[in-house]
């Protein structure tokens, strides 16, 4: 086996491996599963360096396995798959450091942590798969994973949150499976490609692509909480913080939105898909999402549950953008599949440090925590500000783009769409930071964890993840040009799909 | 043929009923050591098999050197070979459970007939899945019947020996419809051999045939619990003590239906499409019936006995769809693989449950999440399998077996397979769920030996494992015997 090979699959191992022994640990070894847990998150990091400076000079890395004759098992760390896989290593990196603070104490951690690197293990899968079979293997071993990480708690309201999560992704997996399938019995095994594989069947074969279309994205759009399919996320919220914020940043809602990507792109090119009209639907129940999301997270008090659908809102960004026909909304669209991430992870973080400090769960009792938790609250309103697209924020740089592709592609509705939702964004934002920055603060907290001492908050380790990320927030939109920015790598993408995807 | 220095043909028949024979003599203890031995021993036979298979092809051998009509014929192709390997690896791991099991429940009557009785099971498996006529298919599979109910009985309780009399009557019934077929079919050829009988059948077929053919069908549909002769099977296989629960639905009730698939595939392929729809329908029905039971079942065993009811289904869904592409077959058998390896774990696993909980019911489990927690998952990842979700055994099945509906234009039963992997994950997350409850503080949990949580777990990783490597398995099975 070359380097080539051997790489995208020990990037695989250097999370399934430490997950599997953490799952072996006592939960006494508490400093053994700490390093473990560091030094999968670090060795990936520096695999992923490793990858993204190859695939950039032209290297190809991929690796492939016969399961069944004409089935073959295929990981292919190609630019998109680098996107999505650079963007979980990085925040795996931070969560994990952010949960070892949050649980600290909590029982059942091996079974946590054991779960949650089983749980980035198939988000890379998910980036790296390079057939419909194999992104199916890990799409479904997600739903898997990510159940006993919801349920952890073990109350009555996180089985109710579990019960729901699963039936809509299992559901939404059989969907998808009854379309790969099919479109396996039609064309057999093919890999992703640029400009898609579909397009070879004749035009007899239109009304069943047109049908496995629908049952693709049905199937994924469960993930990636397309209205009317959205109905999970709200509800998974039970779930510790930590898991909160990669559920929403990383792993399953990008992983529904990544599929999409691959399915419009690669599957079936976008070319095509828009010949047979397949991209105006997805583009409309996208900016449905956009706008019904936002609208539900006005009225939502609890603080996650806003969070949440704000998610459900961003999320379908990335769709409207690899809907939009043209590079631009492409890029639109890449590109906020990493800065969404940032972004939301950020949030995610600093509810957390409010609900682990001071027992605040709804936004009505955050009046002037930014004078008790100045930093948490500075790096909240960061990645406020970033949804709701404030210059210099990487919030910006996407709404940007996004912008600028609908309208390039003719589309005045979408257009209208994403400004009325960047207002909701502010509607539903802006009285949370005023609250925070600007009434007084109460007589006492609701529940009082950690004490405040001298500069210190909160504990540090609950402190520095959130404030890590707001800097990024910060950071990739000020240097948006750099060669090194995301934009510069989903630019670097979407040359590509349009350059080899031209007829 | 080229000679070999040891032809495991026959050893694997005379090895368990070697063992069968000394285990009643040595008592339970001993037994025990001497059993998985001879178990170790007939899984090598077994590997050694498969490969004089892969390299020479499909084997005959012909019962103290007299060749058919006169003598006896054992044939080992493809299909058998695999069914023979699982067959083996089960029962093995299920040797070494039952030891463990018996230690901690005490050695009483079902310790001490469960070593002879699994020797005589075993052999008679192994005969059946190397004979080649119909007559001799007759009495293996009585002997695996027999040996069966008794396995039940042994259990001792008034409830065990009424399910085991139920089981004991449908089995009589079954085989006298099945030897009445036999009968007519020497009747009208003068002939048992299989190799001797599909050509002649394929050459005519008389009314006679049809009417052998469908009692045939009736008796063996009956032994492999396919609905509407399932009510046998959750009584029976819900009450033996754990490792006996394992050994009749991971690989008693496949017997029957392999004996269906085989006959299928020869002698009867010229009637076959006939029954095959209906068939499938009564399959269908099992899932949607089985499945439906096992999420109303307030006991985990009776929960896992009809998810045994609902997964055989699948196993006759593959008759419509059999074809020369042969994906259905790849796909039946990965399913009997599949479902066996996972079923033996969740059985052995919910042993482990209830000697843990002192419980048998769901509302038991409370808390066992934190409590024994190898366990669980070994029933977390059996449940995988069951639920067709990859990467496992079952997720191959499934995938080759809606693969060959929708190739042949048969969407209903494609989304058949979907709903019954919807449901199947519904029955196992009722338990999962029921699992990571948090306990009152009043619950106590028993101590359970390791060696038992890890049988489980062993064989619950072996049915994931499966599922990502189906090749060898598929080149296996497209070794046919030519005559």
């Amino acid at each position: 086996m070359t380097l080539n090979e051997t790489l995208p699959l020990t990037l695989l191992t250097s999370s399934l491996l430490p997950g599997l022994v953490i799952f072996a640990l006592p939960e006494s070894s508490i400093s053994l599963r700490t390093a473990l847990n560091l030094f999968g998150a670090l060795a990936k990091l520096a695999l992923v360096g490793v990858l993204l400076a190859g695939v950039q000079a032209g290297e190809s890395y991929g690796f492939r396995y016969a399961v069944l004759p004409g089935i073959e098992l295929v990981l292919k760390a190609d630019a998109l798959a680098l996107l999505f896989v650079t963007l979980s290593a990085v925040l795996w990196l931070f969560t994990t450091v952010y949960a070892i603070g949050y649980l600290e104490g909590s029982p059942h951690r091996s079974r946590f942590f054991g779960f949650f690197s089983l749980c980035v293990t198939a988000t890379t899968g998910v980036a790296m798969a390079g057939n419909l079979f194999s992104f199916f293997v890990f799409y479904e071993l997600l739903t898997l994973a990510t159940y006993p990480l919801v349920v952890h708690r073990g109350t009555a309201a996180a089985m109710r949150g579990g019960t729901i999560y699963l039936t809509y992704t299992l559901i939404g997996g059989a969907l998808l499976l009854t379309g790969i399938v099919w479109l396996y019995s039609l064309i057999g095994q093919s890999e992703f490609t640029h400009g898609g594989v579909v397009s070879t069947l004749g035009p007899e074969y239109a009304r069943q692509l047109q049908i496995i279309f629908f049952l693709l994205i049905a199937g994924l759009g469960v993930k990636a909480a397309l209205v009317p399919l959205h109905g999970w996320l709200p509800q998974a919220m039970v779930a510790p913080a930590p898991v909160s914020a990669l559920l929403h940043a990383v792993a399953v809602v990008k992983a529904g939105a990544f599929g999409i990507v691959r399915i419009v792109y690669e599957v079936y090119g976008v070319e095509f898909a828009q010949l047979l009209n397949l991209l105006t639907p997805l583009a409309v129940t996208a900016t449905i999402t956009i706008i019904w999301g936002s609208f539900r997270a006005l009225f939502q008090d609890d603080l996650k549950k806003r969070l949440a659908y704000s998610t459900v809102s961003q999320v379908s960004y990335i769709v409207l953008g690899v809907a939009l026909f043209g590079p631009i909304g492409t890029i639109g669209g890449l590109v906020h599949l990493v800065h969404q991430g940032i972004m939301k992870i950020t949030l995610f973080f600093c509810a957390g440090n409010y609900a682990e400090t001071l027992g605040i769960h709804k936004v009505s009792e955050m009046n002037g925590v930014g004078r008790r938790m100045p930093l948490s609250t500075l790096a909240f309103s960061i990645g406020a500000l970033g949804m709701i697209g404030a210059p210099l924020t990487a919030g910006a740089i996407s709404k940007t783009w996004l912008i600028n592709g609908a309208t390039a592609a003719g589309m005045d509705w979408a257009v209208w769409a994403l400004w009325i939702s960047s207002l909701l964004n502010a509607a539903y934002f802006l009285p949370i930071l005023w609250r925070a920055w600007m009434k007084p603060l109460p007589a006492t907290w609701p529940h009082e964890h950690i004490l405040a001492h001298k500069r210190r908050e909160t504990s540090w380790l609950l402190l520095l993840p959130p404030l890590g990320t707001a800097s990024a927030v910060l950071i990739v939109g000020l240097f948006a040009d750099a060669a090194w920015s995301p934009l510069a790598w989903a630019q670097f993408i979407a040359e590509r799909e349009y350059l080899q995807g031209a007829p | 043929m080229t000679e070999h220095l040891i032809d495991p043909i026959p050893w694997l028949i005379v090895l368990p009923l070697a063992w069968a024979a000394a285990t009643f003599l040595l008592g339970p203890r001993r037994g025990a050591r001497l059993a998985i031995a001879g178990l170790g021993g007939q899984l090598l036979l077994a590997l050694l098999l498969a490969a004089q298979l892969l390299t020479e092809g499909a084997q005959l051998h012909a019962v103290g050197g007299w060749d058919a009509p006169l003598g006896i014929e054992l044939v080992a192709d493809g299909l058998s070979v695999v069914m023979l390997l699982l067959t083996q690896s089960v029962t093995l791991s299920l040797a070494i459970y039952a030891r463990a099991y018996f230690a901690q429940t005490g050695q009483g009557a079902a310790a001490i007939w469960f070593w002879p009785l699994t020797g005589f099971l075993l052999a008679g498996m192994n005969a059946l899945l190397l004979s080649a006529d119909l007559f001799n298919l007759y009495v293996t599979l009585e002997l695996v019947s027999l040996a069966a109910v008794a396995l039940v009985a042994a259990g001792g309780g008034r409830a065990q020996v009424t399910a085991a009399l139920h089981y004991l009557l449908v089995s009589l019934a079954a085989s006298g419809t099945y030897l009445v077929g036999v009968a007519l079919i020497y009747g009208v050829y003068g002939s048992v051999s299989i190799a001797t009988l599909t050509p002649l059948v394929q050459a005519s077929t008389s009314p006679a045939i049809w009417l052998a053919a469908g009692l045939m069908a009736l008796g063996l549909m009956a032994k492999s619990a396919l609905f509407p002769f399932h009510f046998w099977l959750p009584p029976a296989h819900g009450g033996a003590p754990a490792p006996v629960s394992a050994l009749l639905s991971a690989l008693v009730v496949k017997a029957a239906f392999y004996l269906v698939l085989r006959l299928t595939l020869t002698v009867f392929a010229p009637l076959a499409e006939a029954g095959a729809d209906l068939l499938g329908l009564l399959g269908a029905v099992a899932i949607l019936w089985g499945s439906w039971q096992a999420l109303r079942a307030t006991h985990l065993k009776t929960l896992v006995a009809w998810s045994t009811v609902a997964q055989l289904g699948y196993l006759f869904l593959i008759f419509p769809l059999l074809a020369p592409d042969g994906l259905a077959l790849q796909a039946g058998t990965m399913q009997a693989v599949a479902h066996g390896l996972a079923k033996a774990a969740m059985f052995t696993a919910v042993g482990v449950l209830v000697l843990s909980t002192g419980r048998d019911t769901l509302d038991g489990l409370a808390g066992v999440a934190g409590r024994v927690p190898l366990t669980l998952f070994a029933f977390a990842l059996s449940g995988v399998t069951l639920m067709g979700l990859p990467p496992s055994g079952g997720f191959l099945a499934k995938w080759l077996l809606i693969d060959a509906a929708l190739r042949q234009g048969k969407w209903g039963w494609a989304a058949l397979v979907i709903i019954g992997g919807l449901l199947a994950a519904a029955y196992v997350f009722r338990v999962l769920r029921q699992a990571f409850l948090l306990a009152p503080e009043t619950v106590r949990f028993h101590s359970v030996p390791r060696s038992l949580e890890w049988v489980a777990f062993g064989l619950a990783v072996a049915s994931i494992l499966l599922g990502l490597r189906g090749m060898e398995l598929i080149r296996l099975l497209g070794i046919e015997f030519a005559p």
